[in-house]
Formats: structure tokens, C-alpha cells, sequence
């Protein structure tokens, strides 16, 4: 009892104050570890959907995995529920290790399934069982960091403190885009044979790495102490007896979590998800840029944004949260049409000039025109090179038909962009990411200062989750299937994310307080 | 502001039967226009995750009609 008296007069000591970097750095590295799990899977959709579902119908196979995706996100609100609830029950520390250890062992797991060559459905229903696991485990981890850093926090850097927590979901998409693009170029001399195998079975590497990397974060995490003011209240029996009746059940603090949800989390979600795995979606679908440069642009622009998350965060200890996140959300809305338009137009071929003796015919062939008997496809592959330093790959299709009439249907894909182009791809990437890094920033701070100690782990994770993993997590699936409703209009995506977030920046501007909770301890 | 903020409230309730409305109208459009397994699968999550999410849009607007948001609490105990 002395020495957690002792423990918690020393809080605001300058040796404390060196102390809280332990506690950043063991909550940071956990969570970090637990966002590159979750995202190396959505990262390697195609090559997944390619292993684990009914090949034949690539579309059917790509909407499984993004289905299995989406249910990734669909179930954190219900890990935010159940380990909100640990959390506040017994403890933020060995709540959060729990999910640290749920989610590396469902990752390495996937990472182990069998192909459905091998075992048939078994394998997509296996790989759908583990990835619920892995969401339920996400859904559970983030609330606990972010609760934990906080309440060591002193009052006037909460924010500063707790947006090294926020840097960890997009550093984590970062270490995914960095350890598949490793483990695409490392598995044999010849580029081609190494990405083929990792195609073929390399994928899994990503998957396994993650079990080396919860190890340690374990154990570091064991040595860590638990939070001084939840441990306050176990000490003088305050804790909750109910966290869900009281979160949810009470209106005085129902009311503060759907303001959280409408007026923060649901704009911050789409915000995240449009500046980050919708770009990189867009550029590699809809702009046609190639695979791995589709990635390293996406890499270069959280590399030079992610400092940002700071900034923002300690920025917000001065100003109050509110309008940093609110700002962010309209500057996106706002210039969201006009970025993604930049993106379309620095890849597109119009106003480019071919250097024709650089032209390389790849391939061509004939082919029967499938479900049109008669009909025969005569495709040739060519490597366009243009004066800017760009190489497209040009696909020219002439269908003959039965009555020898011919139509030509040309396409680009597989486009590697010019020096120039290429960054300019990653400026407008940085800026969507800077958006990010505004709502992102402070919202971890903004969320704590909600809610009492007591019941703090369950009512904000259940908002944020929902926010982020709801809203924001089933960006790329809404927004494609968008572009397949109104095909003619391929920024028509966009708008899912500005009209949540617009909602969410009229609700956060009337009713959310720019005030700064001074005590967090009650 | 406060008068602001409870007719604003009457909007959020009725936003969120719209939201549902709206869902579910282009749900059935979309799986009569494509009526194939994927398609049922989608819709089907769309509905089951954000008809709740709606209903808590009216709770949230009934809330803001009100008044619970005029005022916000400063500490813990008024959240009691």
C-alpha cells in the first residue's frame, strides 16, 4: 500500500516524467504489432482471394476476401465490448496483453491454413474464423493503449503523449507495405520467379514474422506496471461492477458516447481509411499504377506525414482538440475531389509522347471470345515508353466477329510512373495523410477526457471502433462498390466518405466541447 | 447556439429512419439487379451493421431535441 503510495505521489516527478517513455514505447510497440497483423491481411486481399476462395470468378473471389475484410472490421466493436469491459473489470494491463496474444496466434495461424486446393472450404471458413478473431482482438487493444498512456499522462501533454499511440495504426500499414514488398523481391535473384513465388506460398512469411514480433512485445508488456489511476480505484473498491450497464445503460454517459460516435469517431473513420488504404486502392484499380509502385508512394507519404501525428497531438494540448479534428475533416471533404482528379490525370496517357522506338511488343494472341461462339479475341501486349520517363503496358484487344466485322478496345495497365509524376503522386498522397494525422492526431486525448476512469476503457473503445472500424473500415468496400453502381463516374466513391464525414463536422462543430478535461483521475 | 443545437436535434431523428429506409431500398434494388449470393451477402452486412447505427442516430437526435446537450458535463459526477 506504501509503495503505490509512493508510486503514485512520484507521478509528477521529473523521474516520472522519463518513465512515461517506457510506458509510450511498451503500449506503442504492442499496438503497432497488432495493426501490422491486422493489415497485412487486407494488404494481400488478391493474393489471398487467389489461395482461399472458389477460383473461376476472380470478382466472387475478391468480394470473399473483401467480405472476410469487412467482417474483420465489423466485429472490433464487439472485441471493444468484451475486452472494454476486462478492461475496466480487472485491469488495462493484462487486458490488453490478452488481445496482444489473441491476435498473434490467430495471425500466425493464418499464416499456416492450407490452401482450399488442399482442403477445399475448410480453408476460407478457417481463414473467415481467424480473422474474426484477430478483429474481436484489434477491437480490444486499441481502447486499453490509449486508456493506459493517458491515465500516466500529465494534464497538459495528454495529447502530446498519446498521439505516439496514434502513429501506430499507420506505421503499422507501413511495416505491412514494408515487410511484403521485402519478402516480394527476397525470394529468389530473378524478380519475376521471386514475386511468383511469393504469389504462390511466400505470402504466408508476413504472417509468421508476426509471431516473432508479438513475442517480444509480451514480454515487454509483462514488465510493465498497471495504470496508477485504475489501480487507485481498485485499491479503494471503486471500480465498476457493471461496465456495459453503466457505459451504455446510463444516459447521462449514453449521451457522450454517440456524441463521441457522431461528432468525432464517424468522421475521423472514413478520413482514415479514404486518406490511406482508398488511395492506395484507387492508384493501384482505378489509375492503373503498378503494384509496387502503387505501394512505395502510399510508404513515402506516411513516411514524410507521420510526424504530423505529433505535431497535431501537442498541438492540441494548446488549442483544445475539437477544431484540429474538425478542421481536418474539412479540408478533406473539401479538396477530396479535387486530389483524386490529380491522381487520375498524372496517370492517364493523354498528353504523354510515346518514344516509338522504344516500343516492345510483349505478346500476342488469339483467343475464342468466351459464351460468344464465332467470336475471337486478338490480343497484343506492347511496352509504351514516353518522354516523361513513364512505361506503360499497352493492351490492345480486336474482336473479330462472325461476320468478320472488328471492334479495338485499347487499355493501360501495369503503369510505372516518371520521376515527376511519380513525386507528385506521393505530395497528394501526403496531403490526404495529413488530413489523417489532424483528425487522428488528438483523438485519443479527446476520447479519455470523455469518459470517468472507471468506465473509460469500455465507452470509448465502443465509439471509436465503430467510428474507425465500421465507418471508416468499410471505406474501400462502399466506395468500390459505388464505382460499379455509377460506372461512368469513377470518383463517384468519394462520396460515401464526404457525406459521413460533412455529417460528422456539422455534429462535431454544434455540439462537441473544445474544453480540455483537467482531471481525468475522477 | 442551444436552440441551434435541439433544432438541429430534428434532423438526426428523422435522419436516422431515412437511413434506413434509404438502406434498405437500395439493398433490394441492387440484389433484384444482381441476384447472386455475393450480392445478398454484402447488402445483407450493410443492413445488419448500420440499422442499428441508425436507430443510436435518433437516440442521439432525440437527446439534441431535448436539450440533454445544452449543457456538457465538466467531471464524473454529473456522469453519475
Amino acid at each position: 500500500m506504501f509503495r503505490f503510495l509512493n508510486y503514485l505521489t512520484s507521478m509528477n516527478t521529473p523521474v516520472q516524467q522519463q518513465g512515461i517513455w517506457k510506458v509510450i514505447a511498451a503500449s506503442s510497440v504492442g499496438t503497432l504489432i497488432e495493426w501490422y497483423d491486422f493489415y497485412i491481411f487486407g494488404s494481400l486481399a488478391t493474393v489471398i482471394a487467389d489461395q482461399f476462395f472458389p477460383k473461376g470468378n476472380p470478382t466472387a473471389a475478391l468480394l470473399a476476401t473483401l467480405a472476410t475484410f469487412a467482417a474483420g472490421f465489423i466485429v472490433r466493436p464487439f472485441g471493444a465490448l468484451v475486452f472494454g469491459r476486462l478492461g475496466d473489470l480487472i485491469g488495462r494491463k493484462y487486458t490488453f496483453l490478452l488481445t496482444l496474444v489473441l491476435m498473434g496466434g490467430s495471425t500466425f495461424a493464418i499464416g499456416l491454413v492450407p490452401g482450399y486446393q488442399t482442403i477445399g472450404f475448410a480453408a476460407p471458413l478457417i481463414v473467415l474464423l481467424l480473422r474474426l478473431l484477430q478483429g474481436l482482438a484489434l477491437g480490444g487493444e486499441y481502447g486499453g493503449a490509449a486508456t493506459y498512456v493517458a491515465e500516466h499522462s500529465p494534464v497538459n501533454r495528454r495529447g502530446y503523449f498519446t498521439s505516439w499511440i496514434q502513429t501506430t495504426a499507420t506505421l503499422g500499414l507501413l511495416l505491412s507495405l514494408g515487410v511484403i514488398l521485402l519478402t516480394r523481391h527476397s525470394l529468389d535473384a530473378d524478380l519475376q520467379k521471386s514475386i511468383a513465388k511469393f504469389n504462390d506460398w511466400g505470402w504466408r512469411i508476413p504472417f509468421w514474422v508476426s509471431i516473432v514480433l508479438v513475442g517480444v512485445s509480451i514480454y515487454i508488456r509483462l514488465k510493465m506496471q498497471e495504470s496508477p489511476l485504475f489501480t487507485k480505484l481498485k485499491l479503494e473498491c471503486k471500480t465498476s461492477k457493471n461496465p456495459l450497464k453503466e457505459s451504455f445503460g446510463n444516459k447521462a454517459n449514453l449521451k457522450m458516447v454517440l456524441l463521441a460516435l457522431f461528432g468525432a469517431t464517424m468522421g475521423q473513420g472514413v478520413v482514415w481509411y479514404t486518406g490511406q488504404f482508398y488511395a492506395q486502392s484507387f492508384i493501384e484499380n482505378v489509375c492503373k499504377i503498378d503494384f509496387e509502385q502503387s505501394r512505395t508512394i502510399l510508404i513515402w507519404a506516411i513516411v514524410a506525414a507521420t510526424p504530423l501525428f505529433i505535431v497535431f497531438g501537442g498541438w492540441s494540448d494548446r488549442i483544445g482538440r475539437k477544431w484540429i479534428m474538425l478542421s481536418g475533416m474539412l479540408l478533406a471533404i473539401s479538396s477530396y475531389h479535387f486530389i483524386f482528379k490529380q491522381l487520375m490525370n498524372i496517370s492517364d496517357v493523354k498528353g504523354k509522347t510515346e518514344i516509338v522506338e522504344q516500343r516492345k511488343m510483349l505478346s500476342r494472341e488469339v483467343m475464342p471470345v468466351p459464351d460468344r461462339p464465332g467470336e475471337f479475341a486478338h490480343i497484343a501486349i506492347s511496352e509504351v515508353h514516353y518522354t516523361d520517363g513513364a512505361v506503360f503496358k499497352e493492351v490492345v484487344t480486336d474482336t473479330v466477329k462472325e461476320d468478320q466485322s472488328k471492334t479495338t478496345k485499347t487499355i493501360y495497365k501495369d503503369k510505372r510512373l516518371g520521376s515527376g509524376d511519380y513525386w507528385t503522386a506521393v505530395w497528394w498522397l501526403f496531403v490526404l495523410v495529413g488530413y489523417v494525422t489532424m483528425v487522428y492526431g488528438p483523438i485519443a486525448a479527446f476520447l479519455v477526457e470523455l469518459f470517468p476512469t472507471r468506465i473509460r476503457y469500455t465507452s470509448m473503445s465502443l465509439p471509436y471502433h465503430i467510428g474507425n472500424g465500421v465507418f471508416g473500415g468499410l471505406t474501400p468496400f462502399v466506395a468500390t462498390l459505388l464505382t460499379t453502381i455509377y460506372v461512368n463516374d469513377k470518383l463517384s466513391g468519394l462520396w460515401y466518405s464526404i457525406v459521413i464525414a460533412g455529417a460528422c463536422f456539422i455534429i462535431g462543430a454544434v455540439y462537441v466541447s473544445n474544453k480540455i478535461d483537467p482531471n481525468v483521475n475522477d | 447556439m442551444n436552440s441551434i443545437k435541439r433544432a438541429l436535434g430534428i434532423v438526426w431523428f428523422l435522419l436516422g429512419p431515412f437511413s434506413i429506409w434509404y438502406l434498405i431500398k437500395t439493398a433490394a434494388h441492387e440484389i433484384a439487379a444482381k441476384p447472386v449470393v455475393d450480392t445478398k451477402i454484402q447488402w445483407g452486412i450493410f443492413i445488419v451493421v448500420f440499422v442499428p447505427i441508425s436507430i443510436g442516430l435518433m437516440i442521439f437526435g432525440y437527446y439534441a431535441m431535448k436539450g440533454e446537450y445544452d449543457h456538457l458535463p465538466e467531471n464524473s459526477d454529473e456522469i453519475q
